[in-house]
C-alpha cells in the first residue's frame, strides 16, 4: 500500500519557515500517503517540531508548498487549516488548566463528520472517564497525553500530526500510546508522528523522514530499518 | 425605628442601600473589564466613557425616538457595543503584541476624546432622565423606605452578573473563552475563529458597561463626566478583586459598594478613601488580588 501510486494526502514541497528572524527550515519536502503512519525523526532543532507547526499555519513565517488532499493550505490561518481536516497534538500537550477533563475533551469543535465518539475514545483510554470532572493539568503526564490525543480524535480529522507523544512518558503507557497509535492506524486515520525515541516510532510507523538543520536528508521504509540503523545512529546520535 | 451602636436603623439601611446600588454598578462594571483584559490582555480606560455613552444613547433615544428605558436596555449595549468592536477591529487588535502599557495608552486617550465630544455637545451639568413608570414610587419595609427602580437596579445586575458567569463557567461557549484566555493559538489550531471570538468579548464587555450606563441614568445624571467618576473606584475594585477573575469582579465589586456604604455611616470621612485603603492593603498582602491567580 506504501507504493500505491495514489496523490498523498500530505505533499510537503520546499517548505520554509521563520520564527522572527531566525530561518528554521530551509526547504522541507515529503509526503504522507492516506492511512500511512509517517515519522519524522531527527535531533532537537533539527526542525520537526516547526514542520509540524509550519503545516498547522502557527509558525511567524512560512513558504514554499503545503498540499492537503490537494489544496494548497499555506496562505491560510490555523482555524481555516484545522478546518480542513487537520488535528494538532502540541509536545506541550496544551491542556487547559481552567478547563476540566471533560471540557478539555469536549473543546475542539468537530470539522468534518466522521470523528469517533467519546465511547470510542473511553475505550482507547479508559482512565479518562474516571476523571472527567478533575482539572485538566490535575492528570498525571501520561493521563494528560491521553486526553490530549483523546480530544482531537473527536474532531473528525483524518490527518492527526503528534509531536513526541512518547516524550517522558513511563513504558507501560508508551505501549499503551503505540497501541493507540496502531488502532487509529487500523480505523483509517493518517498519522505524521515526531519522534525522538526510534525504538518507539519502529512500532508504528510504516515510513521514517530523517531531518537535520532545517531539511529532510533520509527517507527509508519501515522494513529497511535494519539496513539503516547505523545512520539513524549517526544522525541521531544515539 | 431602632438603632444600632447609636445610628438610627434608617440611616444604616438607607446607607446600606445606597452601598448596594454603587456595588451594583462596580460589579457590572469591573466584570466587563475583567472580562475584557482576560481575552485580550487589555486594560480597558475607555469603560468609563463606554458607562457614560450608554446614559447618553438611552437619552437620546427617548429624546429623539420616543424609545422608552425599557427599550433602551435592549438596545444601547447593542449599540454602544458595535462602537466597541470597531475600536476593536481599528485599534486595538494591533495592540496584543506589545506591552500593556500601549493598550492602556489608547484606551484613556479615546475615553478622553469621547468624553470630550460630549461635553462639547451637552456641557457637563448633566441631563435628567426619569425613572420608568412601571418602577416609581417605593415600599416602606418597616425598618426602611426601598425605593422600587433601585431594587429593580440591585436584582437586575445581581442577575446579568450571574448569567455573564454562567456563561463563561459553565458552557461551551465559556469553555473556549477560558481556553483562549490561556492559549489561543492553540485554541485556533483547533478551528475555532479566535480573532472573531476577540472582538466579540470586547463588543460584549464594552455592552456591559453601557447596559450599567442605562440602568445608572435614572439615578445619576445622565453627564459626560459621569464615568470619569466612577472608572477610578471601579479600578480599584479590580485591583482588589484580581484582574481576570469573573467570580472576583463580581463579588468584590458588591462588597466594596457596601463597605464604601458602611463606612459613611460610621466614619464618613473615611468613606471616598476607604477602598483605595482596601486596595494598598490587598497589593502588600496579596498583589494579584483576592481572587485573582498569581502569575
Amino acid at each position: 500500500m506504501n507504493d500505491a501510486p495514489a496523490a498523498p494526502l500530505l505533499a510537503v514541497d520546499g517548505l520554509q519557515a521563520w520564527y522572527g528572524e531566525s530561518h528554521i527550515l530551509h526547504g522541507v519536502t515529503f509526503e504522507v500517503l492516506s492511512g500511512e503512519v509517517v515519522t519524522l525523526l531527527g535531533r532537537n532543532g533539527a526542525g520537526k517540531t516547526t514542520t509540524l507547526k509550519s503545516i498547522m499555519g502557527i509558525v511567524g513565517q512560512r513558504r514554499g508548498s503545503v498540499r492537503f488532499a490537494g489544496a494548497e493550505l499555506i496562505g491560510r490561518t490555523s482555524d481555516q487549516i484545522a478546518r480542513a481536516g487537520i488535528a494538532f497534538c502540541p509536545e506541550e500537550r496544551g491542556i487547559f488548566s481552567s478547563l476540566n477533563v471533560e471540557e478539555n475533551l469536549l473543546l475542539p469543535p468537530q470539522v468534518r463528520p466522521g470523528g469517533l465518539d467519546l465511547e470510542r475514545i473511553f475505550a482507547l483510554f479508559p482512565n479518562l472517564k474516571e476523571r472527567l470532572s478533575s482539572q485538566g493539568t490535575k492528570l498525571s503526564g501520561g493521563e494528560q497525553q491521553m486526553l490530549a490525543i483523546g480530544r482531537i480524535l473527536r474532531t473528525g480529522a483524518r490527518l492527526l500530526l503528534l509531536d513526541e507523544p512518547t516524550e517522558g512518558l513511563a513504558p507501560v503507557i508508551i505501549q499503551q500510546i503505540g497501541h493507540t497509535i496502531r488502532t487509529l492506524k487500523g480505523q483509517g486515520f493518517t498519522i505524521l508522528l515526531v519522534e525522538q525515541n526510534f525504538r518507539f516510532a519502529a512500532t508504528v510507523a510504516d515510513r521514517y523522514y530523517i531531518m537535520e538543520h532545517g531539511r529532510v536528508v533520509e527517507r527509508f521504509a519501515n522494513s529497511e530499518l535494519n539496513a539503516n540503523v547505523g545512520k539513524l545512529h549517526e544522525y541521531l546520535g544515539v | 425605628m431602632f438603632s444600632i451602636f447609636d445610628i438610627p436603623s434608617q440611616a444604616l439601611f438607607g446607607q446600606l442601600l445606597i452601598g448596594l446600588i454603587n456595588g451594583s454598578f462596580y460589579a457590572l462594571l469591573s466584570l466587563g473589564l475583567a472580562v475584557i483584559f482576560g481575552m485580550l490582555n487589555i486594560i480597558n480606560f475607555t469603560h468609563g466613557a463606554q458607562y457614560m455613552m450608554g446614559a447618553f444613547v438611552a437619552y437620546l433615544l427617548l429624546q429623539l425616538a420616543g424609545l422608552n428605558y425599557w427599550a433602551a436596555l435592549v438596545v444601547t449595549p447593542i449599540a454602544v457595543g458595535v462602537t466597541g468592536v470597531v475600536i476593536e477591529r481599528l485599534f486595538l487588535q494591533r495592540l496584543y503584541q506589545l506591552d500593556h502599557l500601549y493598550g492602556l495608552l489608547l484606551t484613556f486617550g479615546l475615553a478622553l476624546i469621547i468624553q470630550g465630544v460630549f461635553r462639547n455637545y451637552y456641557g457637563s451639568s448633566g441631563l435628567p432622565y426619569q425613572v420608568p413608570p412601571l418602577l416609581q414610587g417605593g415600599r416602606n419595609l418597616g425598618f426602611m423606605f426601598l425605593p422600587n427602580y433601585r431594587a429593580w437596579v440591585i436584582v437586575f445586575s445581581a442577575v446579568v452578573c450571574l448569567g455573564t458567569w454562567f456563561v463563561i463557567e459553565r458552557t461551551r461557549l465559556g469553555a473556549y473563552l477560558r481556553a483562549a484566555t490561556e492559549n489561543p493559538t492553540l485554541v485556533r489550531a483547533f478551528g475555532i475563529n479566535v480573532p472573531r471570538m476577540i472582538t466579540l468579548t470586547y463588543g460584549f464587555g464594552v455592552g456591559l458597561a453601557a447596559l450599567a450606563g442605562v440602568m445608572a441614568a435614572p439615578i445619576y445624571n445622565v453627564s459626560p463626566l459621569m464615568g470619569q467618576d466612577i472608572i477610578i473606584v471601579v479600578f480599584a475594585v479590580v485591583v482588589i478583586g484580581g484582574m481576570g477573575s469573573i467570580m472576583g469582579a463580581i463579588v468584590t465589586g458588591f462588597a466594596l459598594g457596601v463597605i464604601e456604604g458602611l463606612t459613611k455611616v460610621f466614619f464618613p470621612e473615611a468613606s471616598n478613601t476607604v477602598i483605595f485603603v482596601i486596595m494598598a492593603i490587598v497589593l502588600l498582602i496579596r498583589p494579584a488580588g483576592l481572587f485573582g491567580r498569581s502569575a
